[in-house]
């Protein structure tokens, strides 16, 4: 295969063209006024935007945990199952994903609007209305059900994949089942949470439709901020390109601390 | 040593999918014996040795150990441990905690824990490797810590499934020798699966040549060696001549038309054998030798193929009927004339009705009152 | 026994919190008012509406164009690109790969926006009319996000697949092209299909990039419906979902209904 190399080729100019540059062209951006003329002045208003950044954060971490939380047992309970339920359970969980994401989305505003189903399931249950729309709380929801499959598939993966004798091996040398999961099939699949993590959490921070859609006006994120400054009513391409800077930089940040954690995990259980 | 039975198998069967892979299968482990299930694969060894191990359920019969019936037992209740045939150690634990893994389930001190690990390491030659990781080791390395890991429990049975299959020649050699040795000094009762008969004839006290899900002899390594039972364990264990003949009385057994002296006695007059021959124990003469004319009934062949094996030089010898396998030091030219001389001691005679459809036919009889009874 | 109803029932309510709006968007896309939550009564208007609607068909159009467009030139690319990278030293190979991931780790909003940063330079400042936004650039922009699948699908197959048998089937004469097309192609073929489905579903499902970096005559099936998510859905827009939800339903039940017969064949 040796004379093959060219092949490559026009795959790395397109890589050159199309992904570096790109991000070399917002640095740029980032870093100028709208005349061209260097500047750091994109950084320093950005301050105003941040009770946006730290809404933006808290939610995109809650909804990371939320989706462990959630997701964990569920991939526990998929790798139970027998092959042919295995299938039909990883099916059912990749098919939504068929359903255009802004539409599952929207489905959530008729359930949750005030005067939505399920409130009126409520009322007919004579329980007092609740009001979610509008709310982090409706986002956060919106996010959790569209990311919770980036979490259980890796997860499921990492379950369905590991080798039957690790775990006979440790029933051989004393384990009951509880202490089986304990002390080898759940430290085992720590790396595929962390992949689970760093999937979750890289949309979730990023999100402007969510918002947009459940949350109303009142509960701007940083996808909404970045968004406005390219293509909303408050046009500025230097703060926009700066905002992504600052989001690309928090997302390389939580990249590397959990990936951090996954080489620590393996050096961490010494002998005490 | 002493000689009190420790693992009783009783009768038993287990199929998966319909296939049967243990056909009421009977075996008997001694207190601190090194037992080898030899056998090519598919034999059922293994499925024998997990289910020793509870890592499988047979379908019936009664499983033993120390006169206590033990068949729905969980792995972790059995003073059993197992080295893993790719050792199955834990990859998110270092070498020093894969070995502490049993010690610390139950309790025992962290003082005594590292103690114990260290001793262990000692002995599997790996002192000071506590820390590594263990996918940093070799083969050889991790193989020992599997060893270390299963015997720092102090199991009264290690259970042993083809551990050395992915170790080179030499290593396996190696470790063979040092898996002896450890027995010896652990005075625990190790059962061994196995597909290579020469490392079972080195290790073994005793050794169970499997197939097809029965066993078909259990004896010492000599007693297999050199008195195999039937074809197959003849074939299975070294090489060997294999010729079909007939006893016509006590010590006297005729094969490819000429009557030969030989040692074995007890068999009807006239009934159907096979005639087992050793390579190494066929002595090959040359036309005019003096020893040729001391006796009356030699058998005659030309050289067909001479091979160079190492030690020794490897042949065929064509005879009318019947191509023999020959050792010998000294190489003869192809197209030669040579005469098989075969001491009496070395004509071993096996029945014909072998044990193979003997069992079979044992087995029936055991096995359809069972399913009747299944049935009812 | 107790252990198993407990994780089945949490199973099924995982299962229904998924499916639950997805089955009320497909309920109300029958309704015959507007409402999305007060049942009216049955009605096949708005799948009648659809086909009628030239804005929604013509979406759909350019995200099945843009779609398949899209998904053929990554498989060519990809491909090319898994065959050379194991020709390339180990640095450049590792550069590449670590490239590769950028797409597919990079938010899609900070995808969408970099790009279209980028087209609007190249058009307003290099005056290149080629990058004005429309077809041209969303093409290139979803075979940018599409390539990396496909270049993750082909290479573990490669891996795979003993090198020594491009070797031997160069010793017995065959030129590097008939190898690759002989010997390595039927054998990374399933890893070439897979990624191109792949590519496929994530074109079709793109909303971000896609709204950034479309002109206004080359909108997506995704665009259109951000678009009226500030005001209301059009029903016609559930009516559309239920048939490409059904379509895909259809289309895995199949897959995998040929799957488990092959494999039930060899197991016999």
């Amino acid at each position: 295969m040796r004379g093959n190399k060219i092949a490559s080729v026009p795959y790395a100019l397109w890589l050159a063209l199309f992904t570096v540059v790109p991000l070399v062209i917002v640095l740029f951006y980032a870093f100028s006024d709208d005349a061209g003329a260097f500047t750091m002045d994109n950084f320093s208003y950005m301050g105003l935007y941040a009770v946006v950044f730290f809404r933006s954060f808290r939610l995109a971490v809650l909804c990371t945990v939320a989706c462990l939380i959630l997701g964990y047992p569920m991939a526990y309970a998929m790798s139970r199952l027998s092959k042919t339920g295995q299938t039909v359970a990883l099916i059912l969980i990749m098919l939504p994903m068929w359903m255009n994401f802004l539409l599952r989305t929207y489905a959530w505003l008729t359930i949750l609007e005030n005067n939505g189903l399920l409130n009126h399931f409520l009322s007919f249950l004579n329980l007092p209305e609740v009001n979610i729309i509008n709310t982090p709380a409706a986002v956060g929801l919106g996010m959790v059900y569209n990311y919770l499959p980036f979490m259980i598939l890796p997860i499921f993966t990492s379950l369905t994949g590991m080798d039957e004798s690790l775990i006979e091996a440790a029933r051989d040398l004393g384990c009951n089942e509880r202490q089986v999961f304990r002390k080898v099939v759940f430290p085992l699949t720590i790396p595929s949470m962390l992949s689970g993590l760093i999937f979750v959490f890289i949309p979730a921070v990023s999100t402007f439709v969510i918002s947009k859609i459940l949350g109303g006006g009142a509960n701007m994120l940083v996808g909404d901020l970045i968004e406005m400054q390219f293509l909303g009513g408050a046009y500025n391409a230097n703060m926009g390109a700066a905002i992504s800077v600052v989001m690309m930089v928090v997302i390389m940040i939580f990249t590397a601390i959990t990936n951090r954690l996954d080489s620590g995990e393996e050096g961490g259980v010494l002998m005490s | 040593m002493s000689k009190n039975e420790l693992i009783r198998l009783d009768g038993i069967t287990k199929s998966f999918n319909g296939n049967v892979v243990l056909k009421s299968l009977n075996l008997s482990v001694m207190d601190g014996e090194f037992v080898t299930l030899l056998g090519p694969s598919g034999c059922g060894k293994t499925t024998t040795l997990r289910i020793i191990g509870g890592f499988e359920m047979p379908d019936s019969g009664d499983l033993y150990f120390g006169g206590e019936r033990i068949n729905a037992l969980s792995p972790d209740k059995r003073n059993i441990n197992t080295v893993f045939q790719k050792y199955a150690l834990f990859p998110h634990l270092n070498v020093g905690e894969n070995v502490a893994f049993g010690l610390r389930l139950k309790g025992v001190s962290d003082r005594d824990v590292e103690k114990r690990v260290s001793e262990m390491l000692e002995l599997v030659d790996l002192s000071g490797f506590e820390r590594r990781s263990v996918t940093s080791l070799s083969g050889g390395q991790q193989q020992r810590v599997a060893i270390a890991r299963a015997i720092v429990n102090e199991p009264k049975v290690l259970l042993l499934d083809e551990p050395l299959g992915a170790l080179d020649l030499k290593l396996r050699k190696e470790m063979q020798v040092e898996l002896k040795k450890l027995h010896e000094r652990l005075k625990m009762t190790f059962i061994y699966v196995t597909h290579d008969q020469e490392e079972a004839l080195t290790m073994s006290d005793t050794i169970v040549v499997m197939n097809g899900g029965q066993i078909l002899q259990q004896g010492s390594p000599i007693d297999i060696y050199n008195e195999p039972a039937n074809r197959f364990v003849a074939d299975f264990v070294g090489e060997s001549n294999i010729i079909p003949g007939r006893m016509p009385e006590d010590c006297r057994v005729e094969f490819l038309g000429t009557v030969y002296d030989c040692v074995d006695r007890g068999f009807e007059k006239n009934e159907q054998i096979d005639v087992v021959i050793r390579p190494e124990d066929i002595v090959l003469l040359e036309e005019g030798e003096n020893s040729i004319q001391a006796h009356d009934r030699l058998l005659k062949g030309t050289v067909k193929t001479c091979l160079f094996k190492g030690v020794h030089y490897e042949m065929i010898i064509e005879t009318g009927d019947f191509d023999f396998i020959a050792h010998s030091t000294v190489a003869e030219k192809i197209g030669m004339q040579m005469y098989l001389d075969i001491d009496p001691d070395n004509i071993h005679i096996m029945k014909k009705s072998s044990l193979e459809t003997m069992t079979e036919m044992e087995y029936r009889l055991e096995h359809d009152p069972d399913a009747v009874m299944e049935e009812e | 026994m107790k252990k198993h109803t407990l994780s089945r029932t949490y199973m099924i309510l995982v299962f229904i919190f998924m499916y639950a709006p997805i089955v009320l968007l497909m309920i109300f896309s029958f309704n015959s008012t507007k409402s999305r939550s007060v049942w009216t009564g049955f009605s096949l208007k708005w799948y009648a509406k659809l086909f009628n609607d030239s804005e929604i068909i013509n979406a759909l159009q350019v995200t099945l164009e843009v779609a398949v467009s899209a998904a053929l030139i990554s498989m060519i690319l990809g491909t090319a690109a898994a065959l050379g990278i194991f020709s390339l030293r180990p640095r450049s190979r590792k550069g590449l790969l670590w490239l590769n991931n950028i797409p597919m780790m990079n938010p899609d909003i900070i995808m969408g926006v970099t790009l279209m940063l980028m087209f609007i330079f190249l058009y307003r400042i290099c005056h290149l009319p080629f990058f004005a936004l429309g077809f041209q650039t969303l093409l290139i922009a979803h075979v940018t996000f599409d390539t990396p699948y496909v270049l993750l699908s082909v290479l573990p197959k490669l891996r795979q697949m003993d090198i020594r048998q491009y070797e031997a089937a160069r010793d017995l004469g065959a030129s590097n092209f008939q190898a690759l097309r002989k010997v390595v192609m039927p054998q990374i073929k399933s890893g070439i299909v897979t990624g191109g489905i792949l590519a496929f579903t994530m074109s079709i499902d793109d909303v971000v990039v896609s709204y950034f970096t479309s002109g206004p005559f080359s909108e997506t099936l995704g665009v259109l419906i951000f678009g009226m998510t500030k005001k209301r859905i059009s029903p016609e827009i559930n009516a559309l979902c239920t048939l490409m939800f059904i379509a895909v339903l259809v289309l895995l039940l199949i897959i995998n209904f040929r799957e488990f017969k092959a494999s039930k064949e060899r197991e016999e």
